[in-house]
């Protein structure tokens, strides 16, 4: 729609006319702000966890378990230098042999849902895939956070 | 001949006093446009346009994706 709009407008006589080609979705999937109805509304990039353990494939799973468990957690986000996710570790997997490499220990390409998506939409999804928790990333696959099913019924429920 | 941009040269131009339109239909811009965005429906511009942008400053236009 917008290429047709930008050619339209420059054939009335614009003449710096410019198409944003990737649209409102990538502007939305990098967690953005926005303007409208919904932008009231909490959505996944607001409520994920920013400060989920994350770890790389050539570490080891003890490792990256007690780094986890130090902090409070019982999931990791296995990502590469470029914070793009490559697994998840989620208590199943924390439990394996502790000698293996995250490599192999890792639950690879989980789902991952965009910073935008409301929070109702969110939990629907997360009830009918039984997820505890779901990777937030970019459009680019960058991890933002880790959403907890606990955090999205808790803040759906203060939004009442 | 439209120039194809990315978001970061978007956010520039914007604050260098480019106009940023939308032009998907009503619902969609209200539930959800970029901060400061005009609306202008596809199917709105050829009556509107000239009336409510000015022609002497870059405009962006946008709507859902690339499809």
């Amino acid at each position: 729609m917008s290429p047709r709009a930008a050619w339209r407008l420059e054939s009335l006589g614009f003449s710096d006319v410019s198409d944003y080609v990737d649209g409102k979705v990538d502007w939305m999937a990098a967690g953005l702000p926005t303007e409208g109805t919904n932008a009231q509304h909490p959505r996944a990039g607001d409520v994920a966890r920013r400060d989920v353990p994350t770890c790389g494939l050539t570490e080891k799973l003890g490792d990256v378990k007690a780094r986890a468990q130090a902090q409070g957690w019982d999931a990791a986000v296995v990502v590469n230098d470029e914070r793009v996710v490559f697994g998840l570790l989620r208590s199943k997997e924390l439990g394996g042999d502790p000698q293996q490499l995250i490599e192999k220990a890792m639950r690879p390409g989980p789902s991952t849902y965009r910073p935008y998506v409301l929070l109702h939409e969110m939990l629907h999804t997360m009830v009918d895939h039984k997820l505890v928790n779901a990777p937030i990333t970019t459009s680019d696959g960058r991890l933002v956070g880790l959403l907890v099913q606990a955090d999205v019924a808790a803040a759906l429920e203060k939004e009442k | 001949m439209p120039k194809e941009i990315r978001r970061e040269e978007v956010r520039k131009l914007v604050a260098a006093g480019a106009q940023l339109v939308e032009v998907l239909p009503s619902p969609e811009y209200e539930e959800d446009h970029l901060p400061g965005a005009i609306h202008l429906p596809l199917r709105r511009l050829d009556t509107e346009a000239r009336t409510i942008l000015d022609p002497n400053r870059p405009v962006i236009v946008y709507c859902w994706d690339t499809t």
